[in-house]
């Protein structure tokens, strides 16, 4: 039986289980209104390491084996990771997990990784080319400033629209069957440009592709936004939550009592300075296996869709003037 | 997508995005450059009191505000500074000074010469490349008027 469903879509017939999950996050996240349900709080954003990028690949390394741990499982038997981060060459995802051992499809969605990892994976599950695998994603703040702006100590204003990426990595073990959590389905969002040039207002870059992506999986699976007990969006901060409720309003859908941004969630905007919301890779994961992942668990929401949400640039691409396209990827997470 | 919806996009994320308040951003950024500006001013006030000559005394005066910037940006406090104060506390000499150490610190882990040596000037290169520039087109335009007589 096919199980295409839509244009888009994708509805698994043997719907693959989260086994385990982790999630590891810096010092700021965890004074955040979440920080008590996070597995690990750093003390610092170095971790005990030299660098930036060394921490970051220690937050996989960590949070890949800890989910590996708590799915009852050992290394060996988890077939492939998938697994991205936002530093150039994805150099997180490499030095962090060479000492696993475990056959990697390295991914670049931007902040929408996540949902591409858990997409691929599941997949690759529901496929039976694998009886195990791990979805992961991070992000650090610190490297993902000096990749894409300035250095730390650099001063300057941020804008109001400015996000505040997250320092943490969530990974998740998938299997045929034995978690209270199973992937049912998945949205695979196409590249959408509106046109906008400000990498400083990615709210504004992304909420398009969130609307596209989301609009597309009510078409698919013929569901109305009632159907969902949340959807969950993954960095469109304050500014894009607005223009996302906007666009969908627009297209015959409010999804304004469903509707919630980890990027939200995570901080304490006000409290914690953080200006429009948090970002990264690693915001989407931490989220989802700290917070929906909890509520899904414990059946206060029965079905949610999480849609992580990614801005295209690089650093050339926008000094080269070239606009910001956004991609957002729906996965449908039910309770079971 | 065509341009003219890309347009409408646009000024509508306008709308609906926050900004700060420029009268409130140039109040503060009128305080702080004028701390700034003060602190020099004592500065430079102190050397003459001590009978140096005037060249001199400008020259103490920009070193250490230069230093205290460093100090300041080296203990992350700079930032902070400038978070408030914006323009006020970038345009001075200690906000190049800032502008200068920032990337020296950040780039440390890749090296002296990759690191450091290549990247240290990431964010205050155009400002010296340009500054050079036009003192040096300045410099010609004031050359042709005096070889054409125009001023003397």
């Amino acid at each position: 039986m096919t199980q295409m469903v839509g244009k888009q879509s994708l509805q698994f017939e043997h719907a693959p289980h989260i086994l385990g999950h982790a999630s590891i996050v810096g010092k700021k996240e965890g004074e955040g209104p979440l920080g008590h349900l996070f597995d690990v709080v750093g003390e610092d954003a170095l971790f005990g390491e030299k660098t930036w990028e060394a921490a970051e690949s220690y937050l996989q390394k960590q949070a890949g084996e800890m989910a590996i741990g708590k799915a009852g499982l050992e290394s060996w038997q988890i077939r492939y990771i998938f697994s991205g981060d936002l530093l150039a060459q994805g150099v997180a995802t490499s030095f962090g997990l060479v000492d696993l051992n475990i056959p990697l499809f390295g991914l670049y969605g931007a902040c929408s990784t996540i949902g591409e990892a858990l997409s691929l994976g599941a997949m690759t599950v529901a496929a039976d080319y694998a009886d195990y695998v791990i979805s992961m994603a991070s992000s650090h703040f610190g490297s993902a400033e000096k990749e894409f702006r300035f250095p730390l100590q650099y001063a300057g204003q941020r804008p109001l629209s400015a996000c505040w990426t997250v320092t943490g990595c969530g990974a998740f073990v998938l299997g045929k069957d034995g978690g209270k959590v199973r992937i049912t389905g998945i949205t695979t969002g196409k590249i959408v440009d509106y046109g906008i040039k400000d990498s400083l207002n990615m709210g504004a870059c992304m909420a398009p592709a969130a609307c596209d992506t989301i609009y597309q999986n009510f078409m698919d699976f013929n569901r109305q936004p009632s159907d969902y007990d949340r959807i969950f969006t993954g960095d469109l901060g304050n500014v894009g939550k607005t223009i996302l409720l906007d666009l969908l309003k627009e297209k015959g859908f409010d999804i304004s009592s469903q509707h919630s941004d980890c990027g939200i969630e995570i901080y304490d905007a006000e409290r914690q300075d953080t200006h429009n919301g948090g970002s990264g890779c690693g915001c989407a994961a931490v989220t989802l296996s700290a917070y929906i992942m909890r509520q899904l668990e414990k059946k206060a929401w029965k079905r949610v869709m999480l849609v992580p949400t990614g801005a295209l640039l690089s650093k050339v691409s926008y000094n080269e003037g070239n606009t910001v396209p956004g991609i957002a990827q729906a996965v449908v997470l039910e309770s079971c | 997508m065509d341009e003219k919806k890309q347009q409408q996009y646009g000024e509508y994320v306008k709308q609906v995005t926050p900004t700060h308040s420029l009268p409130l951003n140039m109040l503060k950024a009128f305080i702080v450059g004028g701390i700034i500006c003060v602190i020099g001013q004592f500065i430079l006030n102190f050397c003459e009191g001590r009978g140096m000559e005037k060249d001199i005394c400008g020259a103490w005066t920009s070193l250490i505000l230069i230093l205290v910037s460093i100090i300041l940006t080296g203990f992350n406090i700079y930032p902070s500074i400038a978070k408030f104060g914006g323009a006020g506390a970038l345009v001075p000499i200690t906000g190049f000074a800032n502008s200068v150490a920032a990337p020296a610190i950040e780039f440390k882990k890749e090296g002296q010469v990759f690191g450091v040596g290549c990247k240290i000037f990431t964010i205050a290169g155009p400002v010296i490349l340009y500054g050079i520039f036009t003192s040096w087109l300045l410099g010609l335009i004031y050359y042709l008027l005096q070889w054409t007589g125009v001023i003397s």
